[in-house]
Formats: C-alpha cells, structure tokens, sequence
C-alpha cells in the first residue's frame, strides 16, 4: 500500500525510536501536523520555533538520543536558526525537519519561502532538500544517522508540501550506504602505542575533558583513567559534569573563567591529554602562552578539530569509549613503568594541591545583598543529585558552572559554543519532557530570561514542573562587568532599567513565582520553590554589581588571571 | 603558496555551494575551479587551485573530507602531476601585426579558431607558465578578450584515482 510523504515520515521517526517532537504548524507542514493526530508520536508544541529547537536539543543533551524539531517554511523555519547554529557550536545530534513550499514554486519568492539548504549550510552537519517523495525514507534513515555518528550534529530536512502530499510504497532501509561519510571510531593502534609513552614519561600531565567526553558518555572510562595515571583533571564548561569536581584529582574548569588552580596546572603541564575538546579561545586565552611547557595529545572523533588552534605533538582520530579503555590496557600492560610514574608525579600532584589551597574557588558572603554564588550553592545543596540543571548566558552561567558541584553526567546542559541567551528556559522545557519525574532547574539571568520568556506557556500547559531561577541584577550582566573592567564603567545600555514583575509575570501565565531580597530568604525560598507543584519562578534580587572572578581577559595568557576585583 | 587540490564529490545539486562556502566561509581565495562529472557518472571531479600555507591546507583539506558529498580529496601538492589549462584569446589584428601574431600561436602549438579582418581568436593548451607566456607575447599586440579555464591536473604513474577505495 502506498503511503503519503507526510506519514513516511512520520513512520520514519517512529522507527527510529523518537517518542517526543517539538514544533509549531504552520501551512506547509499542515499535513504532517494532520498525521500527527493519528501517530504514537508525542507533539509538544511549543510558542515560538527557536524554543522547539533548544527544547529537542536539549532532549537530546539529556538522553543521548536524537532531538527533533518541527517548523513551518518561512519564517518558522527562519526562526530555527538559532537554535539550529546553538546545536551545531556543541555537536548536539539532532533532526529538524521544515515544510518547504511545493516544488514547482522553489526559487519564485512564493509565499513564505526561504532557502533554507542554502541558509543552514554553515551550521548544519548536513542538510537535505526532499525533491521526490520516494527518496524520503533513505533520506531521513539517513539524516538520523548523520546526526548521531561520529562528531554528532544537527541535520536539517527540508520537506516540500507536494512531497508530503505525493504517495509511494514505505520501505525504510536497514542500512545507510554513504560512500563520502565514513567516521572514524577505532583509533590507531600505533598512535596509541605512542600516547602511552608519552603519558608514561610525562613529569606534569593534565588531562583536559571537553564536551566529547560528554557526548559519548564516558564518565566511567574517564574516571578509570584519571586514576590509573593519577593526573589532574580539568574540564571546560561542556565537559563538567562528566567528572565530578568532588574527585580529589579534579581542579574544576580551566580558561576564562575557569580556576586559579586548572589554569595553573595546563600553564605548567610538561604533557596535556586532551579528550573530546576543541582548544576555543574561551579556553586557551592567548595561544602563544597556552600550555607552553606542555607536549599536547589531542584524541577527537573529529580530524579538523586537531590542530586546527594549536599545535599538536600526537593527533589521535578516534571515539573515546575505544580510546580510553585501549589506553588503560596500555598503560597497565606496564605495571612497573605505569607505578614508576605514578611515584614520579607525586610531587606535581602536590604542587597541583597546593595552588588549589593558595586560591580556592571562593566569594566574600555580605549579610545585606544576596551573593548569586551563596544561591546556587543552596541550590546545589537543596537539590536532587539527579537534578538536571539548564543556564542561560551570562554572569549567572558562569557562576553555575564554578558553584554547582554537578556528580552525574548529562546534568549539566548550557549553550557552550555559541552562547545563546534564551536558551535555558526551553532547554529545561526539553530535559523535563525527557524526564518527568526529575528535577530540572533553569538557572537565569533577569536579561536572557526575557528573551524566551513566552515558553511559560509551554511549561504550565503540559505540566512540566521546571523551578526557574533568575538571578536578577538588572544588568546585562556579563557585558556590564566588561564595561567596568575595560570599558571604565561606561555602562553603554547593559542596564535593564525597567524592573519586571516576574512573580506576576509567572502568575499570567497560570505558574508560581516566590522572590528573594535578603540573604535570609534564600533557602526558605528556594525550599518554598521545589516544593511547589508546577513551573515556578524564584527570582533572587542579587548584589548588582557583582563580578564572575577569577576572569582571564580576553587575549590574554591562562597565567594572567585577574583574582579578585 | 599555491596548491592544486583534487576533490571528488556526488554528481548532486547543491554540492558545488558546500565546497565553495567551506573556502568562502574561512576567508580563503579559491584562485580556480573545474568541475566535470567522471567516467562514473554519479561521481563529478573538481580540481581547485588555491593559496595558502600547509597549516591552512591542511585545515581546507580535513574540512572537504568531512562534507558528506565528498568522496575523496587528493592534494597533488607533494606528488608528481600533469597540469593542463586551456585559453582562448582574442587578439586585435592588422595588417602589420596578423603575421606576429601566426608566429606566436605557431611558436606555443596553439591554434586560430576564428579569423575576421582585424582579430584572429586562437586556444593554446598547457602548463599555466606556458599561458602566462603567451599571453605576455600577445599583450603588446592588443589583447581584446582573455579566458582561462583554469588548470586541471592528472596524478603521475599507473595509479589512478577512481572513487573511494
Ligand atoms: C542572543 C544573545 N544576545 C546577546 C548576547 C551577549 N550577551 C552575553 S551575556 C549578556 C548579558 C546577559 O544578561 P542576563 O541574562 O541578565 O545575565 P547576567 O549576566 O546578568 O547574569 C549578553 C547581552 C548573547 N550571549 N546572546
Ligand atoms: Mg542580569
């Protein structure tokens, strides 16, 4: 029996196993919204296409499984793209599938068109444009395996109306069969030969985890490897919570805003073992004193992110739920070496320790303002273990990073690469619908916060009881604390001046809102705020002019770190 | 310094954009494109000359690789290659210079492909250098149009690059 293009696709999704999309209509994807009536499917739908992006991607940072997303041509499917590019900046697996007008009238300027093969090229790991309904199937199959193989990505399928509309006989193949797309997963075994060499004879390594090790949900494997070689760890913001800081070879995230300790440790390494990062500019500060001492291994799944920022002595394309074990096989196939070494980096071991005691991640407490750090501290502490915590971008971001002790993987999910603010609330949308029986908390800043602030609707609609807190300083605060560092104050509109109702504004829309302006209230509202059914708000009225410290400036060295304000 | 790459791509719309937009998109010049389908049909070859140092190459090199309508890249930099181009060249002329002119296309084994009483259209064939030479020949005799197709290149040797053995 032959089937519609709409319904294909829409099997297609069921067999691969997605349960939950998020979407808005729109008129050339009526017919796959009217499908949908009749599918297993789960439709969430959301109140603006950039939130159905960031809350099927954020699906996805929670589960491992492939988000999908949901929008109409024109400007639904223009209203993706942020969302889109924030996917594509941390290699986030996902599918998003746009209605495109009929065939006939691509390239007319008909009515609600966009090109959006064209516009998403450079942010999407791959895109297709659907011209003949009987390619559906093998290319969604396919979509589905680009976005989760290899270096995972978003990939976009743009399905026009008359295709959805047109019918063929269902077959969805078993196999892919792309002859210019085969990733790499089993390392070399010569280069990793060579690896455990060099760890072996490394004085001062550090090992450097970034949103790799995330993604392929290596935290095991990790932790195995840290302690067989007894190194110091550090992670950058997409790698935290694949290594809880609790561990005593942890020193926290390194790089702008990472700790005195982290950066200390990389500028003095003699061998740095980076898994699954990328070496941004965020983390390395200025190149030429990055790790100067330090020979570099770089394992990534990705060849163009290998020396792409700085030199590498051992490149090592592979996966690491491959590599890290083959390591550890290496290493302890050499048990006299791998315990000579051991012995021989007790003394970087202490040195590490004793920077982390010079200057441990701390914060002056005031009686009279509320310090954002002092909250998510009480956060950390009031919270589940399993909670699942989403930031926006800014001050309050960072503060989450360096002050919310994450212990398990997946918890941990902020816009990394590409720093979307409005991404938080429906990411935490998208974690809770992933997981309704967890604790999802959106850390906010009272700026972002406003910038996807209409998904409240979503939250109170389906019932998803995400605690929202927003750290209010009425600033834009992280550009505000760059104008005051290097901009001599000039607070060039950074300040919110209009002061927000958002217990109101939670109350509009059917949630709850409680608010903090003492430092004494803060654990009773935070108390107050997980125990009440449904979205709620807890907003904390902080000490405004507070800064995130210690900061690296921008352009400058890891070792250049401004401590205190 | 230059660099000739080879690609090999699905013979598909839309794939020509994704290349050039990984140049583009990086701030690199690509100086030349051909692009042609192979004995294979599904399959199109591109030659692309571009400039740059080893560490950008690599990069540009590792960045076509990851596309997933690339099929292979070969960069002929540090292998023995023949390099062709083709030009045609409209050249005004007269009565004093038409006898030049025949004994510069001789001289470069090119040929007249169209004749009017002041002009004569010749196409030469080969090395880039040998074009470059040409045309500074034929400069001072009045040059009125020029295009250059761009050099393609064949790996030296019995090996041959197909598809993605
Ligand atoms: C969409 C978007 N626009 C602008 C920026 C630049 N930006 C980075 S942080 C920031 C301030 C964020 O303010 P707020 O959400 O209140 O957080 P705070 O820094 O005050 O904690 C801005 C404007 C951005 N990251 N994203
Ligand atoms: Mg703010």
């Amino acid at each position: 029996m032959k089937k519609t293009g709409s319904q294909i696709l829409l099997e297609c999704l069921a067999l691969e196993g997605v349960e939950t999309v998020f979407g808005y209509p729109g008129g050339t994807v009526i017919n796959i919204y009217d499908d949908l009536m009749d599918s297993p499917i789960h439709h969430i739908l959301t109140r603006h296409e950039q939130a159905a992006v960031h809350a099927a991607d954020a699906y996805s940072r929670v589960t491992g499984k492939v988000g999908v997303a949901i929008a109409t041509s024109g400007p639904g499917a223009t209203n993706t793209i942020t969302g889109i590019a924030t996917a594509y900046m941390d290699s986030i697996p996902m599918v998003i599938i746009t209605g495109q007008v009929p065939t006939p009238l691509i390239g007319n300027d008909a009515f609600q068109e966009a090109d959006m093969v064209g516009i998403t090229r450079p942010i999407t790991k791959h895109n297709y444009l659907v011209r003949d309904v009987k390619d559906l199937a093998r290319i969604v199959k396919e979509a589905f395996y680009i976005a989760r193989s290899g270096r995972p990505g978003p990939v976009l399928v743009d399905l026009p109306k008359d295709v959805q509309m047109a019918t063929a006989v269902f077959e969805y193949p078993e196999t892919v069969e792309l002859r210019g797309y085969k990733p790499t997963t089993a390392a070399n075994p010569r280069q990793l030969e060579k690896a455990v060499d060099m760890i072996l004879q490394a004085r001062k390594p550090v090992i450097y985890v970034g949103g790799g090790a995330t993604l392929s949900d290596v935290s095991e494997d990790l932790k195995a490897f840290a302690e067989a070689i007894q190194a110091p760890l550090t992670t950058t913001l997409m790698g935290m919570a694949s290594f809880p800081k609790q561990h005593p070879l942890s020193v926290g995230m390194l790089g702008m805003h990472g700790t005195f300790y982290a950066n200390m440790a990389v500028t003095n390494a003699d061998l740095l073992i980076a898994l699954g990062a990328r070496f941004d500019d965020r983390v390395t500060g200025k190149i030429a004193t990055f790790a100067p001492h330090a020979k570099i291994i770089h394992v990534d799944v990705d060849p163009t992110s290998i020396k792409k920022n700085v030199r590498v002595d051992l490149p090592v394309v592979g996966v690491l739920p491959d590599v890290l074990p083959r390591l550890v096989e290496g290493l302890q196939s050499q048990p006299e070496r791998l315990a000579e070494a051991v012995e021989a980096t007790q003394g970087w071991r202490d040195q590490v320790e004793e920077w982390k005691q010079q200057h441990p991640m701390a914060y002056k407490k005031t009686k009279s303002t509320i310090k954002p750090q002092y909250v998510i501290e009480k956060l950390r502490e009031l919270s589940d273990d399993d909670a699942i915590v989403t930031t926006e971008v800014g001050q309050h971001q960072m503060w989450t990073a360096q002050f919310f002790d994450f212990t398990q993987p997946r918890t941990f999910v902020t816009s990394g690469g590409l720093g979307t603010m409005g991404f938080g609330l429906p990411a935490a949308l998208g974690a809770q619908a992933a997981f309704p029986k967890r604790q999802v908390i959106d850390v906010s800043g009272d700026g972002s916060f406003q910038m996807n602030s209409q998904e409240l609707a979503t939250l109170v609609q389906y019932r998803l009881p995400v605690k929202i807190v927003i750290l209010n300083n009425n600033f834009l605060g992280m550009v505000r604390q760059w104008q005051q560092l290097f901009f001599d104050k000039r607070y060039s509109q950074t300040c919110l001046e209009l002061p927000i109702d958002f217990i109101k504004l939670a109350e509009a829309y059917g949630a709850k809102g409680f608010q903090a302006t003492k430092p004494e209230e803060v654990e009773d509202v935070i108390r107050q705020g997980f125990a009440t059914p449904g979205p709620v708000i807890m907003e904390f009225k902080i000490a405004r002019e507070e800064n995130v410290l210690p900061m690296v400036p921008a352009g400058a060295g890891l070792n250049e770190m401004v401590l205190a304000s | 310094m230059k660099h000739t790459i080879t690609v090999l791509v699905e013979n598909e719309f839309g794939v020509l954009p994704r290349v050039s937009g990984l140049f583009s998109g990086r701030g690199f010049n690509i100086e030349s494109l051909c692009v042609a389908p192979t004995l294979d049909p599904t399959i199109s070859r591109m030659t692309i000359v571009t400039c740059g140092d080893d560490q950008i190459l690599e990069q540009i090199t590792k960045q076509l690789n990851k596309l997933v309508n690339v099929i292979k890249v070969i960069d002929f930099t540090d292998q023995p290659f023949v390099q062709r181009e083709m030009a045609m060249i409209k050249i005004s002329a007269e009565a004093e210079t038409r006898a030049e002119i025949l004994r510069i296309v001789d001289i470069f084994r090119a040929k007249v492909v169209d004749v009017t009483p002041r002009s004569y259209s010749v196409e030469v064939t080969g090395a880039p250098e040998k074009i470059d030479a040409m045309i500074e020949l034929l400069r001072p005799l009045g040059v009125k149009e020029l295009v250059r197709s761009g050099p393609i290149v064949l790996g030296r040797g019995a090996k041959a690059w197909k598809s993605a053995e």
